[in-house]
Order: C-alpha cells, then structure tokens, then sequence
C-alpha cells in the first residue's frame, strides 16, 4: 500500500511577485522579471542585469522576526514563501500547539536550497590586507585579524545551505524527515522527488518541499560570466532570456523561493484541506558525461523522463504539458529538444513546451519547485504558459514553445524536467486530482 | 515494509589517520589521534590553531590516465571523495569503466550515487591575484573587479565549488548513471546520504549505491568561521592530541578537519547473486530537527536527535538493548555534547548506561559531512573484527553525560550498531546497522 501523494499549498518569493496569484498574472500577461542589477554594482560586469526580487521583507509574514534576523536573500525568501503556502494548506506556524490535524513528527522537510552570499566586504578587504603580491602569497595573521574583527559569526553561518531548511524548522516546529540537497540547478525538482517517495513510503504525511536560493552577488555572477553561461544582453535585460530563439546567449540569473505542501492523500482528505494536484511520477538520472557539458545525446534527460513515465505508470501519449528546463543556453534548448523528440516520438511536435524562464529568470536551486507551481496552476486554470521573446525561433528547433502568447487548453498531466550543472536531471509529473 | 534489504558490501576511507579504510580503523585501534597543528595555512591569529588533516596523496594517482587534466576542476572536497570513491567500489569488488574497462561488472543505469557535502570554501590564494588588480586607493573597488579582476578567475572557476561536483566527478569517472544526489544537510549530511542511497535502492531504483560524504574544512574561512562561533576548542593548542574530549568535564570545543567516507550500498539478493561479502544490512533509519532559536547549538534536551534515534530502532524494529555499540556526533562541544547525551539516554533508557559508546572525534576530528559516513566505515569494522576500540580523551565524564564511554578496547560481538548525528541548523539522523550472519 503506499500513499498516493497530492499537492495542497502553494506559495512563492520571486521576480514576479510575492505570492502565487502575482506570480501567476505575470506569467498570463508575459512580463519578464529581468531589470539592471540592483543589489550590487553591476556596472563594468559582462552582465549588468538580472531577475531580483524586490521590495521583500520577511518581517512582514511573520509575527516572530527576530528569529530570523540573520537570514540572507535565500533563507528569507523562504519564509515568505512558506507562509504563503502553509496558509493556504491550513497548517499552523508560530505556534507551540498547532491544531491543524498534522503530527509534527510526521511534518518534514526537505529543500533544494542554495548557499548564502558571503559577506563581500570583509570578504575581498581581508584578503587585500594579507595578500603579499611580491611573495605571492598570503599573510594569514593579517588575513585573520580583518576576518576576526569584522564577520558576523551568524551571518557566517547563514551562509551554509541547510539554513533555510533550518528557518522553516523553527517556523513551522516541523519533527519529521528534514533533508536539503543541492545538485545545481535541479536541486528543488529533485527534493519535490524525494520527499513524494518518502510520503509513498509513510516515512511522513505532510512534507514541506521546494527551494530557496539567489546567487546574485559578486562571486556569483563572476562565476556564471566566466561559465559564459548567462546571457550579456545588457541594452535589453526584459527580451534576454529567449529561450529556443536562434539569438539566445544564456540564461538570465534569477532568485527566489518556491515552497509546494505535499501530502498523503489520506491525510489531505481527514484534515479536508483542498487539493490542487497529485504528484504521480518522479526520476533522477545522472549524465555522467562531462563536468561542463551535457550528455550530447540528452542520455541522461531522456532517461529521467522516461523513469518519471514508468514512476507515473504512463505513457509519453498521456502528457498535456512540458514545463521545460529551458534556459535560454545554446546547449542546453538544443539538446532538451533532442531529449523530448527522443521520449514523445511522433507526439513530440503537439505537446507544448514552454519555458517560464524566459519570464522569471533561471531561480538556480529554487527553479524546479517555482516552475513547478506553474505547472499546477496550468492544470487549475486549462492555460499553458507562454515562451516570451520568442521572436526568432531557432531553425533547428521545432517543437512547440508555445510562442509568447498563453493557450487556453485541456491540461491535465504535466512533465517538469530540471537539468543541473554537471548532468543531473530531475523529472516530477503531475495530474489534475480526481478521487 | 515489502521494500528491498540493502546490504553494505564495501567502503573507503580517507581521514587524517590514514589514506585507506584499513589504515584508518588500524589506527584507530592503535589508539592514535590524527589531529595536529595546521599545516595547510599558518593559522596565525587564529584562537584554534589545529585541525585534522589527512597525510599527503597524489590525485593523479587515482583517477583514470585519460581523467589526469580534469584533475584541475576538483576542489580538495572533491579530491577526497574521489579517491574514497575508488577504494569502496574496488572494495566491494566492482569493475567500473574508471577501474578496468575491459571488465566492468556494473550496469551503469543501475547505480546511483548519493553524498553529503559542504559548503566548499573558495581558495583564497587562488583568487587574490583577481582581487588585488582590483583595487582603488588601497580598497576592493568593484568596478574595477568587473572589468579586469573578473578576467583573471579561471573560466571554469565555479564549477569547483558547486557541492554536487563530488558526485559528478565520481560519476563521469565511474560511468555512473542512475539516481544521483547531493545531501547539504552540513555534519548530519553523511548519515542523511546514506539512508536516502539506502530507499533508492530499497524502492528498486538501483542495484548498487555510493554512497556517503567528504568535506576538506581545513581552509582559513571554513577554520575562522568555527573560531568565531565559537565551536573550535582554544586550549590545548600545544597538545593537539588532548585537544578534542567528546563528553569530557575538560571539554572546552571542537576540532575540525578533513575526510570523506564512502560505502558501496547494495540490494542483498544483488549482492548474494554475485557472492558478495556483506559486512552489515542497513535496517533502520531515523531523522528529525531540533528547534532551538540559539540555531548554532543543538536544543538543550536533545530532543530532534532522540526522535530520529527512537524511529531509527522502530524502523529496525529492535530494542535498545539489542544494540551493541553507539557511535555518537560527539563533537567535544560541552554544550551539545550534554543535548546528544539526553537524547540517548531518553531515547535509550537504562539501556542507555550499559551500551558502549564510542566518539571517533577525538581521534579523527570532526569532518563535517564527511563524519558520519566515516562513523559508519568505523562501525562496519568494529562489527567485522568483534573490537570496540577505546575512546580517547573521556577522562572524567561531563556533568549530566550517563553514558558508556569505554576507555580501554573492547572485544564484543556487535549485532547492531547506532551511528547518529546532528548539525548548527538542527537536522538530526540516526542510520541502525545490522550485522550480516
């Protein structure tokens, strides 16, 4: 016997808003969420914007905020999202003597979470004090003294990415399973994963599942720059994540938290909460190709989806919707298309595939669970979102992104597909709940 | 559960006491310490000044030929968990493409991999030649940084700090294609790996699993950042091998270090099909959160890590007077110590004062999420050779701490074991082995 596990709150800190329904308008109306980069000085970088969220402050979600004081972008993003999404699944949070039917030790969590920033400015001003250019080398007692006078030991250690998972503890009093993964940019597709398989298996009934995560910062976006991996359109931040274009350069840089509440459908139906989806299949593969490079072939995509279908106990012909990873990357649009011909054969062309990211920018970590609860909300409302900027297709690529306009249709089963750097995929399918 | 038995039928070590497993759990019987003065940076001005540090290897000599120059994009993290990687699979007696392949015995889809990482500390002396061409009056000027510093940073720079780097490079090497993951869950990380690698198998996704965690914490960040909060012990710097004291009344903070442990995790008729040693059955499993506002220590009364301790024996479905031996997190934080004794003993009841319990810490030092796979390794070899060794530095027993800590070897037959652990943050595991008969 194992639990069928279906999804009952939803909530979201992102580019394009603070909650679902923002988020959601956004996405009908085709808004990108890219601007110049405002949370440090861009300006001389190879890329001079980004997708920020802005104007957010935890404080306001909770009645507690000292409690999390030391939260960074990533870890405070995820109690707004939190809140949001527990609110809406009817469970308690800042509370000793929650009465919401949930048993705290059977309350988990588990988030595809990201690290925190460093604290740039004692970070860059320790090491010019210790760094000695004519010896090449570094004098740690110096070093140590900015370092020891200056970092805020709580703000080191926000810095480790089990934090949000930590902030979400203390927000919630959850005593179940709690577990944070961190594979890139598939890290929140593969948490929603695992935590369905251990709702299967009754390790949990409610599991609090998503991401967190911003790697807008100085180191972080030196390092994508130095990847080539995000796009340096910077006279047009709004029409730069063009995924499946034939100008595409990259993905635009984004952050967030996306928080999706899953649960035993047993559970869900004693506590009478609504139901906005089920979770029916789940794979991981890993392309053990190249550090830099996907599997050219796809190998890896392709058996990700296709253990989600076997998971799912369907077949490529039963799927409405392809929530695609699309990152607007010269390789990763090619070889997701290849990937999708591979497993949808001739149905390939007629199932459309968007990409939200060409919206919301690429939430790294994050991404997987805030595409995710676009997913559910095409199969609440019968509408696909669109693929904005996609103004000069691609030649060699043929499916159908569903060009910059959504789609009113029939949405019932999706696939959501998550590729990380250095080959990790990770596929989740969801169904329109019916009993 | 109708779910698969998961056997552990190999592992491999690397730890500040030695370059393999077997010269780890030699050592560790001979009762060494490997925690010495840091030799990786001079620690001037730093309130701890030791570390556990793992003697000097050659990653070339460990990866394919044709791998050498991909050597270059492997942080110290990744380096140790290859090279464990490579002892555990050649361990359990499995040919993979990165180890002969002419006669790989593996199905490449069938594998996963799961392991528990850190936050990997970037290499200062790396980047500050970057850093120093960026500057304006003496100070880091940004906009300098972004259009001349940037440029000086390897292109592929990233990539050696991303924690699931670990087991992508194990994969590539080993061809490894199934399920793979990376568990950030900090010093709990290991055990969390573990049991996750331990239901991929168990709900038949794969036939074999790597599985377990590395972590090289002997980077100025990684070492200043312990001092700062305070969890880096400030007395005996000149007597290294005192310096660590899991549950002592002289306890006075941490020591950390350097390793990665990696078990080779197998479905048990898989396992007997190719007539496999199997060292232990991973049976029970445990996991909760401790909620404590102070987040950097573990709630007082201990009470996420006696939840993930009780589910872990009912998951095995044992007693706790089945168990043999408890090897603790015990990191030598009188503090949270004291709330990992609480948890055993209300977990464990009058068991509690009889089971031996021995904390590696103080002789291996603690390796973030490294520990806990290696606390495995070190439990799978008490139970293969019948011998507890003894713990080190528990002299006098801290206030409040009930526990068994036995000071001289012990030769016991292990039926089951309990490893736990715990992490700043509040994660809390507890992984119940069971010896193969």
């Amino acid at each position: 016997m194992t639990e069928r596990v279906v999804i009952t709150g939803m909530g979201i800190v992102c580019p394009l808003g603070h909650d679902v329904e923002t988020l959601w308008q956004a996405i009908l109306a085709g808004k990108s969420g890219a601007a110049k980069t405002t949370i440090f000085d861009a300006s001389t970088f190879p890329t001079t914007f980004d997708a920020e969220v802005k104007g957010y402050n935890h404080s306001r979600y909770v009645k507690n905020p000292q409690l999390h004081k030391y939260s960074n972008r990533g870890s405070g993003f995820v109690i707004g999202a939190a809140v949001e999404a527990c609110r809406q699944a009817a469970i308690d949070v800042e509370t000793n003597e929650p009465t919401d039917g949930i048993d705290r030790k059977r309350l988990g969590i588990y988030l595809g979470a990201g690290e925190g920033s460093i604290d740039n400015d004692v970070f860059f001003a320790a090491i010019l004090e210790g760094w000695d250019a004519q010896k090449s080398q570094m004098d740690w007692g110096r070093w140590a003294k900015v370092s020891f006078g200056r970092m805020d030991p709580m703000r080191e250690l926000e810095q480790e990415p089990n934090m949000p998972a930590a902030h979400l503890a203390m927000l919630t009093g959850a005593r179940g399973p709690t577990r944070s993964c961190l594979t890139a940019c598939a890290a929140s597709t593969q948490a929603v994963g695992e935590a369905t398989v251990m709702i299967r298996k009754g390790d949990a009934d409610v599991i609090i599942a998503g991401g967190a995560h911003s790697m807008i910062h100085p180191l972080g976006v030196t390092g994508f720059n130095r990847l080539t991996a995000i796009s340096t359109r910077n006279d047009s931040p709004e029409t730069a994540s063009r995924p499946f274009t034939a100008s595409r350069d990259g993905f635009v840089l984004g952050e967030g938290a996306a928080i999706l509440i899953l649960e035993s459908l047993s559970s869900a139906k004693k506590r009478g909460v609504e139901i906005l989806a089920e979770i029916i299949g789940y794979g991981s593969s890993s392309d053990a190709f190249r550090v830099t490079d996907m599997h050219e072939e796809g190998r890896g995509a392709i058996q990700a989806i296709n253990a989600a279908l076997a998971d799912a106990g369907i077949t490529y012909k039963d799927v409405d919707y392809i929530n695609t990873h699309g990152t607007s990357t010269a390789e990763n649009d090619s070889i997701e298309t290849k990937a999708i011909k591979a497993v949808f054969k001739e149905k390939a062309k007629n199932i459309p595939a968007s990409s939200v990211k060409s919206m919301l920018g690429h939430l790294i970590g994050a991404a997987g669970a805030a595409e995710l609860i676009t997913c559910v909300l095409a199969i609440r409302d019968n509408i696909v979102p669109p693929t904005i900027n996609l103004n000069d297709p691609d030649p060699a690529l043929d499916l159908d992104y569903v060009p910059n306009k959504p789609r009113k249709m029939p949405v019932n089963v999706v696939v959501n597909e998550s590729f990380g750097f250095g080959g990790q995929n990770n596929v989740v399918i969801i169904k329109r709940y019916q009993d | 559960m109708d779910s698969a038995r998961v056997a552990i039928t190999g592992f491999g070590a690397i730890t500040p006491l030695g370059l393999t497993a077997a010269d780890t759990w030699s050592s560790l019987c001979a009762g060494r310490v490997g925690i010495n003065t840091i030799t990786a940076f001079e620690p001037v001005g730093f309130s701890c000044k030791l570390a556990g540090q793992v003697p000097d290897y050659q990653i070339r000599d460990y990866v394919p030929k044709a791998y050498r120059k991909a050597t270059k994009l492997m942080s110290r993290d990744i380096e140790l968990a290859v090279i464990a990687s490579n002892e555990a699979l050649i361990h359990a007696g499995l040919v993979t493409k990165g180890i002969d392949p002419e006669n790989i015995n593996i199905d490449p889809e069938r594998v996963a991999i799961n392991l528990g990482a850190g936050l990997i500390s970037c290499d200062l002396v790396e980047l500050a030649p970057a850093v120093a061409a960026s500057t304006t009056d003496g100070k880091f000027d940004i906009h300098k940084w972004g259009r001349d510093g940037l440029n000086l940073v390897t292109p592929l720079w990233l990539l050696k700090y991303l924690p699931n780097m670990l087991a992508c490079h194990i994969g590539i090497i080993h061809d490894i294609q199934g399920p793979s993951n990376t568990i950030t869950c900090a010093e709990a990380a290991g055990h969390l790996a573990i049991a996750e690698a331990a239901q991929v198998i168990a709900r038949g996704d794969s036939d074999i699993a790597l599985a377990g965690g590395a972590e090289a914490k002997v980077n100025p960040i990684v070492m200043i950042r312990q001092c700062l909060l305070k969890r880096s012990t400030i007395e005996n710097n000149d007597d290294p091998a005192a310096a660590c004291r899991p549950f002592d009344a002289d306890a006075k903070g941490s020591v950390f270090g350097e390793a990665a442990g990696i078990v080779i995790l197998e479905e048990l008729q898989h396992a007997g099909r190719r007539n496999a040693k199997i060292y232990a059955e991973v049976v029970g499993f445990g996991q909760s959160n401790s909620i404590n506002p102070v987040y950097e220590h573990i709630e007082p009364d201990g009470k996420g890590i006696q939840i993930a301790i009780e589910r872990a024996l009912a998951e095995a479905a044992i007693q706790p007077d089945d168990l043999d031996l408890i090897i603790p997190h015990g990191t030598g934080i009188p503090a949270d110590d004291l709330a990992e004794a609480n948890a055993i003993q209300a977990a464990l009841g009058d068991a509690a004062a009889k089971i031996p319990v021995w904390p590696t810490k103080s002789m291996l030092s603690n390796a973030g999420a490294a520990s806990g796979a290696v606390d495995v390794i070190a439990a799978l070899c008490a139970m293969r050779d019948g011998i507890i060794p003894a713990a080190k530095n528990c002299d006098k027993k801290a206030a409040g701490c009930n526990l068994n800590i036995i000071n001289k070897p012990h030769q016991k037959n292990i039926r089951f074991a309990l490893c736990c652990s715990y992490t700043y943050g509040g994660q809390t595991a507890a992984v119940v082995l069971k010896k193969s008969v």
